[in-house]
């Protein structure tokens, strides 16, 4: 009876007809596919994107020079060198990033005690020449300034579960 | 502790023998049973009031604090019952009311005893809402940075400017929420051990200037060493971030530093990276001096002494540091040696070479044993500033009742009481020999004096006194008299029955007597050397303008040298200006050597940061210089090959005091209206010491840029304080200093000090010297 079973099926291709099935509803039904780069994926807030540095309203540096990003960092692709400010405040002569080494896990931002180091929603760059992987202070703190309202925002947003 | 005083009480269950009378936490520190404390500190007084190491005793109704309680038999202590564990956790959120939380600002975090016991014994949150303390920061100095809204008064550093630095520098004001810790004094604290309350300080209240904000504890790897700038040879850490030392600790060493570490130590490391640091090798070519590599500097030192030595090694010298290392000194005694030369030195600031030199001149003892004088003579020397360490260690003496009696040509600046007997540089010899004299010596100058009631009186407190010391410093070292000056300070221990010091310059002035850094037979001192001059020299760790003892005499015959090769870390105009060819050395902390220190104690290191740039260790330097110049026995692999063969060289030669006194010698010094007192000031002594911008800013290094004099002098000559003063002594340049009248300096002298900018143009230490307003 088995056999018998077995032989009507591959005489009539009903598994191809059943594969083909599948295929024709994908081919009519809603698509998913992505218009990349007219159209883009949601992000949560929680997005791990490139570094930035952020400013408090008055335009002064957030970071400390406390260390702690660098000494957290599980790839150690943070470096920084510290010393006083004229006006005796700590602040960070040198704070690099090598985005080579980065893993993009975050730890940074999660120990960073004034929220100066955040990784932001940016996932699209690029290092045309050798060097470009390390990003400096100047660089992280430009990037802040232009995406301050995101970072804000999502650190708002995310405010309640830390 | 013999079986019968020893108790036993009980902490945690275990069974512990103590003195009687010890403190419940020493013994539990001696068992490894750990109890929280911020106040406590074992080389402090006891003060109790930071409540911290409260612990629970059987029968007592209350918490005991167990750094003021006495272990008595039978007790019964638990550290960490309910009642002990709620009484510390209860000490801990009063100490954190007040305590800001900004510990990612503060340089102490990482390693900050409150940290660290707030992790074990904190709350998570605080339950106080109110506003907290806020103090503002006094400036106390260029090497201690305040931060005292953090402090916790734990007293610390009161309880250390008073006891161990003898200066009421840092004092307590105020009670309660208002209490604030300031200094006395409104500026810079004056101590030569201010640094030492950066470590004793549980919290971010007090730490270092020069490393502020630099790195974590975390980031830095710590290496072991010898400290490099006197003959104490304190234990160090080093605490380097990618190769670069950023901090000196101490490294406790009871017998040597405790737990304590000069400033001069402690801060010293900012030369290695000095602007004039020298990187790579100097050659002089048609005056103009031209970097190049090592093979060429090499060639051309080695050439240039051949060609200067000619058939004659003796036209050969070398004045070698008293700082630099065994190795170092035994390499190029070898290469001076080889090259056939006998003028060989390393009392580089010794005026006076007459009469029999002490075999191996030492302190005469183990540096421990200084605080337990009961009379110290010290003759010619400020051990508070020339070694502080010994000067720590005989203060200790004189606060637990020993006399201690200077013969200084000028008033010092104390923190114990002492009898000074204060002479102007002259009648200061005589001073001595009076002395001398009171002991039954009857020979040489003696003859001519007369002894006076006191000098007697003080020989038979001398002789009585059950351990008594002579010491012979190096302000006696730099008279033209030190000769005599030694006899007679022999003399006097001798017929004392006391035992005779000396307090050697350098790091390793003890290594280098050992080794016989001196004249060979017929071989000429650091003087003569100078005074007849060489056709070559070869220069090690030296300035010229600032580490001999006539700079202007030693430039002269240097200038005149056909090749001088020196090896030095830094470039200096001196240097730039007699040398030929300059070799790059790398400084202490980067080279493996040993030093003997002023006890004879053997101490090796190993070099703990690189060379900065191409700077090489002594050792190499010479060793490839020997085998360039074809003298055998210079084929040496490691440090520890040389060391090796000058320990065996040494054999079992020990330091020795002793030499025959020559009662012949007469006093030299010639009467004068003025007479140079030339101090050698703390933060002068070598030319890592001079290049470190902290220590260069401490009111010590600012203040001996004076040219100091009695206000009597100042008043019949008509200068007033910052008059700008012409200095003139035969055969030498003139330079001008700024006046300060002091009554710390005789009438008849002026104090001028040799190693400070300025000094080179000027001849010895002591002599004459004229003065103009400029």
């Amino acid at each position: 009876m088995k056999a018998f079973i077995d032989y009507f099926r591959s005489l009539f291709l009903l598994e191809l007809f059943r594969g083909l099935g599948v295929t024709g509803r994908y081919l009519f039904g809603k698509k998913f596919t992505l218009e990349y780069p007219e159209e883009r994926a949601p992000q949560s807030p929680r997005f791990r994107g490139l570094h930035a540095q952020r400013r408090y309203d008055n335009g002064e540096e957030r970071c400390i020079a406390c260390k702690l990003c660098e000494a957290v960092c599980p790839a150690q692709a943070i470096t920084i060198e510290a010393e006083p400010r004229a006006d005796g405040s700590r602040r960070t002569t040198r704070y690099d990033i090598d985005l080579f080494k980065c893993i993009f896990c975050g730890y940074c931002q999660e120990s960073c005690p004034v929220d100066a180091i955040v990784e932001t929603r940016i996932y699209e760059y690029c290092f045309l020449e050798k060097g470009q992987n390390v990003i400096t202070k100047d660089k992280l703190l430009e990037i802040g300034d232009k995406h301050e309202p995101q970072i804000a925002a999502d650190i708002a947003a995310q405010a309640k579960y830390r | 502790m013999t079986e019968e005083s020893t108790i036993t009480i009980e902490v945690d269950g275990r069974a512990l023998k103590a003195a009687p009378g010890a403190m419940l936490i020493d013994v539990c520190d001696a068992a490894g049973i750990h109890i929280p404390r911020f106040c406590y500190h074992r080389k402090l007084s006891l003060s109790a009031n930071c409540r911290m190491c409260l612990v629970e005793v059987e029968k007592v109704p209350r918490p005991l604090p167990a750094c003021v309680t006495p272990v008595n038999d039978g007790m019964k202590v638990t550290t960490n019952s309910p009642m002990a564990v709620e009484a510390q956790k209860g000490a801990m959120e009063f100490l954190l009311i007040n305590h800001p939380l900004d510990c990612p600002i503060c340089d102490q975090g990482g390693e900050c005893e409150l940290q660290d016991v707030a992790l074990g014994y904190g709350s998570d949150a605080s339950r106080y809402a109110e506003a907290k303390r806020v103090v503002a920061d006094p400036d106390i100095g260029p090497l201690v940075a305040t931060d005292l809204t953090r402090c916790i008064h734990c007293t610390r550093c009161v309880r250390f400017g008073a006891e161990i630095a003898g200066i009421r520098e840092l004092g307590a004001t105020g009670r309660g929420d208002h209490m604030t810790i300031g200094t006395y004094v409104e500026h810079a604290m004056g101590s030569e051990l201010a640094g030492n309350v950066i470590d004793l300080c549980p919290v971010g209240a007090l730490t270092s200037k020069p490393f502020r904000f630099q790195a974590r504890a975390w980031e830095m790897v710590q290496r072991d060493g010898i400290a490099a700038h006197d003959g104490v040879g304190s234990n160090v850490h080093y605490h380097l971030r990618r190769d670069q030392i950023l901090r000196v600790h101490p490294k406790d060493n009871e017998a040597v530093n405790e737990c304590w570490l000069s400033d001069r130590d402690r801060f010293s490391y900012q030369a290695l990276s000095a602007a004039d640091r020298l990187l790579k090798p100097l050659v002089k070519q048609g005056g103009e001096w031209r970097e190049t590599d090592w093979q060429s500097a090499l060639e051309a030192a080695a050439q240039g002494l051949a060609q200067a030595r000619g058939d004659d090694g003796n036209q050969l010298g070398g004045l070698l540091s008293p700082s630099a290392s065994l190795e170092e000194l035994y390499l190029a005694k070898k290469l001076m040696r080889g090259l056939g030369s006998a003028n060989l030195d390393h009392r580089l600031r010794q005026a006076d070479f007459r009469g029999d030199p002490p075999k191996v001149p030492w302190l005469g003892g183990p540096i421990a044993e200084l605080e337990e004088q009961d009379l110290v003579v010290i003759i010619g020397a400020n051990p508070r500033k020339d070694q502080p360490l010994l000067g720590h260690r005989i203060r200790k003496a004189a606060m637990k009742g020993a006399e201690v009696v200077y013969f200084n040509p000028l008033k010092l600046d104390l923190n114990y009481r002492a009898a000074q007997w204060v002479a102007n540089p002259r009648d200061w010899v005589l001073e001595v020999a009076n002395l001398a004299k009171a002991a039954g010596v009857r020979k040489g100058v003696v003859n001519k004096i007369k002894v006076a009631d006191h000098h007697k009186e003080l020989f038979k407190r001398l002789k009585a006194a059950d351990k008594a010391l002579v010491l012979v410093g190096d302000l006696a070292m730099g008279h033209p008299d030190y000769g005599l000056l030694r006899c007679l300070a022999a003399q006097v221990a001798e017929a004392a029955g006391a035992r005779l010091g000396f307090l050697t310059p350098g790091a390793n002035g003890v290594g280098a007597a050992l080794l016989g850094v001196t004249p060979g037979e017929g071989g000429l001192d650091a003087q003569a050397m100078l005074a007849e001059p060489r056709k070559g020299y070869l220069l090690l760790g030296i300035d010229p303008g600032f580490d001999l003892e006539n700079p202007a005499q030693g430039l002269n015959a240097l200038m005149k040298a056909e090749c001088v090769v020196a090896l030095s870390s830094f470039r200096s105009p001196d240097l730039e200006t007699v040398a030929d060819v300059i070799l790059p050395l790398a400084a202490a902390p980067e080279s493996a050597g040993t030093f003997f220190n002023i006890e004879g104690t053997q101490q090796g290191f190993n070099g703990a940061a690189p060379p900065a740039g191409e700077a090489r260790p002594g050792w190499k330097i010479l060793r490839v210089l020997g085998n360039l110049m074809n003298l055998g026995g210079f084929d040496f692999n490691t440090p520890l090959q040389v060391r090796d063969e000058a320990l065996g060289m040494l054999g079992d030669a020990a330091p020795d005091n002793g030499f025959e006194p020559d009662p012949a010698l007469e006093l030299t010094l010639p009467e004068a209206e003025l007479l140079r007192i030339g101090e050698l000031p703390i933060y002068s002594v070598d030319p890592m010491v001079r290049r470190a911008p902290a220590l260069q800013a401490t009111a010590d290094a600012q203040d001996a840029a004076y040219l100091r004099l009695n206000p009597e002098d100042a008043k019949r000559l008509g200068f007033t304080a910052g008059d700008r003063i012409t200095v003139s002594q035969p055969q030498a340049r003139k330079a001008v200093f700024e006046a300060r009248p002091d009554p710390a300096v005789p009438q008849g002298a002026v104090a001028l000090c040799t190693a400070i900018p300025g000094s080179q143009a000027l001849a010895g230490r002591f002599g004459e010297v004229t003065l103009e307003k400029a």
